[in-house]
């Protein structure tokens, strides 16, 4: 079978599979539309974090960003890994003991104050679309280059499946289908990856063939510093960062990780405190297993690519280079004319650009792999993008119909009704994020990174207070909240859309970049509630009762519902 | 009232001896990360582990092994004190 009839073929098995566990697992009532009715097992919730949390950017596009970053790439490894130490250690036990069903919900009932809410669930929707536009866009990117269709045709498919999954099953849908697409994301990673580490270093395992030997007995590592270096080039093992900004960007990515919405909800699903706390080490061990592959697979891309197309004769080139040349991620240009292909950091002399999308998406193809891997490729990257996109939509939906509807506006709706607005809710959600993902504004992309930022400078500060400081009351969150994401987000518009040009090391503050400035706006938030907190009355006792209890495991409501 | 002060008393110390657990947990997230993939990455480099120069594999493989650890360590440590002070499910 050609590469497109498999594909259809993979592709439409797992759409099945997805639709089928849907149908199967419809919510019936609020809780389990919210929190999967609070009865998942710890297993299956670290599966279905671990695949809410890797999204199509993780699939497709990290490796290939680390491949041409080397080690400033490692940002991305550790930030997107080590927010799970303090989503374990921080928040997750004591979110699940207070037995709520959202962000916002905590905030507001921590905070006593349906001001403190509205800030919540504001920053929540906001954080949350701007992650699910990028997730439609990397669905219909996807559907395009695999299967042939249009990128609007692939939007409206990807939206049509999640509407079926997200509207009728609610969390509960969700999370048995991303246990699913975990499974097919995570093949569809490792067996390119497997076998490209054999071939290359006759170890099977990517995580130490990324420090094994080549053929002719040099290690692959001290190899690939010595093309690059020989080219212009950084060397892979050495940054040009700074010091300050790396530190900065770990910490922004890592706090942001542990203030996510769709993340954090997650949590609520399971039945008690000390499955809440092994679920994020199961989470862990799920995503690690992708993460510390990404960068075998990225040095073995970029190795891949330097000795198979510099220096080559352009017409002897590779057939899977003239593949992907056809889909323009890949770009040759001879320039000076000699019949060769020559790979410079030198712009003006570069003959050769290559898209960091094809670190992933051509490995099947570079290792001389079967037809059927490419298709299963195709469906990793599906089930990445839409598992990640569902977990955001629910967030969107129930922060309409639980936080401002049930909490805000409208308190005396019946279960009936509100399960309906949650179902309403999503829908709208999507149609939405589906048109984003048509008509992608031009700063998605750079918006996606700030959602971190922001959820760092917002989220992150006031649950850590909330729980660990009993004297923490609504001036200081509030005042906290508002400060931080003003100052991260003005920072952020000041050097990404009104002064572009300024963007550099020179003007930033501290030598901060704007990916790394919600650390510095985390801080802001904590030194700022914690000084107005000092000044105003401190929370009611019933509020300092509620501390008390969410810290003790013991007597955490049975979520189940029989 | 004796019995509630006491149970108020063994809350207080469950939250201490809990504080205390993060404390030394967190130290080591930060030296994993921070400290040996960030702020001492060039030092580490001089030393190697076959092909990797240790600061290198910190930063893209040992401190995400290390988070692993962290975390099922607090998972079996924490499931230990809430039963020596009996506040576990």
């Amino acid at each position: 079978m050609d590469i497109l009839t498999w594909t259809y073929f993979i592709v439409g098995l797992t759409f099945t599979l997805y639709i089928g566990i849907a149908i199967k697992t419809r919510a019936s009532s609020t809780k389990e539309f919210y929190i999967a009715g609070g009865g998942v097992s710890p297993l299956a919730n670290g599966i279905a974090t671990a695949a809410d949390w890797m999204s199509a950017a993780s699939f497709i596009s990290m490796a290939g960003l680390i491949s041409f970053m080397g080690y400033d790439g490692s940002v991305y490894l550790m930030g997107w890994t080590g927010g799970y130490v303090l989503l374990a250690l921080l928040l997750a036990p004591y979110l699940r003991k207070f037995g709520k069903y959202t962000v916002p919900d905590f905030v507001g009932d921590r905070y006593y104050s349906q001001t403190a809410r509205l800030v919540a669930v504001v920053a929540a929707i906001f954080i949350s679309f701007t992650y699910v536009a990028g997730q439609m866009r990397g669905v219909g990117i996807v559907f395009s280059r695999f299967l042939e269709v249009d990128i609007n045709t692939g939007v409206v498919i990807g939206m049509i499946i999640v509407v079926f999954y997200a509207v009728l099953g609610g969390m509960k849908g969700i999370t048995y289908t991303q246990v699913a697409q975990y499974c097919v994301l995570i093949f569809a990673y490792m067996v390119p990856a497997i076998f490209i580490s054999l071939q290359l270093t006759g170890n099977p395992i990517p995580q130490l063939g990324f420090g094994g030997t080549l053929n002719d007995g040099t290690y692959l590592l001290d190899k690939v510093d010595g093309l690059l270096t020989e080219l212009g080039f950084m060397a892979y093992t050495s940054g040009s960062k700074e010091v300050i900004d790396m530190f900065f960007i770990t910490a922004a990515l890592m706090v942001g990780t542990a203030g996510l919405p769709h993340v954090i909800v997650r949590f609520f699903t399971v039945p008690k405190v000390k499955d809440a706390r092994k679920s994020a080490g199961y989470a862990l061990l799920f995503i690690a297993i992708l993460y510390t592959t990404a960068p075998a697979v990225g040095v073995f891309g970029i190795y891949n690519m330097i000795t198979n197309i510099n220096g080559q004769k352009i017409e002897s080139l590779p057939t899977w280079v003239q593949n992907w040349q056809k889909t323009g991620l890949i770009t040759i240009e001879d320039k000076n004319k000699d019949g060769m292909i020559l790979y410079q950091k030198d712009k003006v002399k570069n003959e050769l650009t290559i898209d960091k999308d094809i670190m992933v998406l051509a490995n099947p193809e570079i290792a001389g792999l079967p037809n059927w891997v490419v298709a299963l490729v195709a469906s990793g990257g599906l089930a990445a993008a839409l598992s990640t996109a569902a977990g955001l939509l629910l967030v969107i939906s129930t922060a309409i119909s639980r936080d401002l509807l049930k909490n805000a506006l409208a308190p005396n709706i019946s279960e009936k009704s509100e399960l309906l607005y949650a179902r309403m809710a999503a829908i709208f959600a999507v149609i939405v994020a589906g048109y984003f993902g048509v008509n992608p504004p031009g700063f998605v992309a750079e918006v996606v990174a700030f959602a971190f930022g922001l959820a760092a400078a917002s989220f992150f500060p006031v649950i850590i207070m909330g729980i660990f400081s009993k004297r923490m009351n609504k001036e200081g969150a509030i005042a906290g909240m508002i400060i931080g994401l003003i100052f991260t987000l003005g920072y952020l518009i000041y050097f990404k859309f009104m002064n572009p040009e300024l963007n550099n090391k020179e003007h930033w503050w501290f030598g901060i970049s704007p990916e790394g400035i919600g650390t510095l706006g985390m801080i802001l938030n904590f030194v700022v509630s914690i000084i107005i907190s000092k000044f105003t009355p401190p929370p009611p006792k019933h509020i300092q009762d509620l501390v008390e209890e969410i810290r003790i495991p013991r007597g955490a409501t049975s979520a189940i519902i029989h | 009232m004796n019995n509630l002060k006491q149970e108020d008393h063994s809350r207080s110390a469950y939250w201490r001896a809990n504080i205390k657990i993060l404390a030394g947990l967190l130290l080591i997230w930060f030296i994993s990360s921070f400290l040996l993939g960030i702020v001492f990455v060039k030092e580490l480099n001089q030393f190697r582990m076959g092909g990797f120069k240790i600061g290198f594999w910190f930063a893209q493989q040992g401190s995400i092994y290390v988070f692993l650890l962290i975390i099922f360590y607090y998972v079996w440590r924490m499931n230990k004190l809430d039963k020596e002070f009996d506040v576990d499910e």
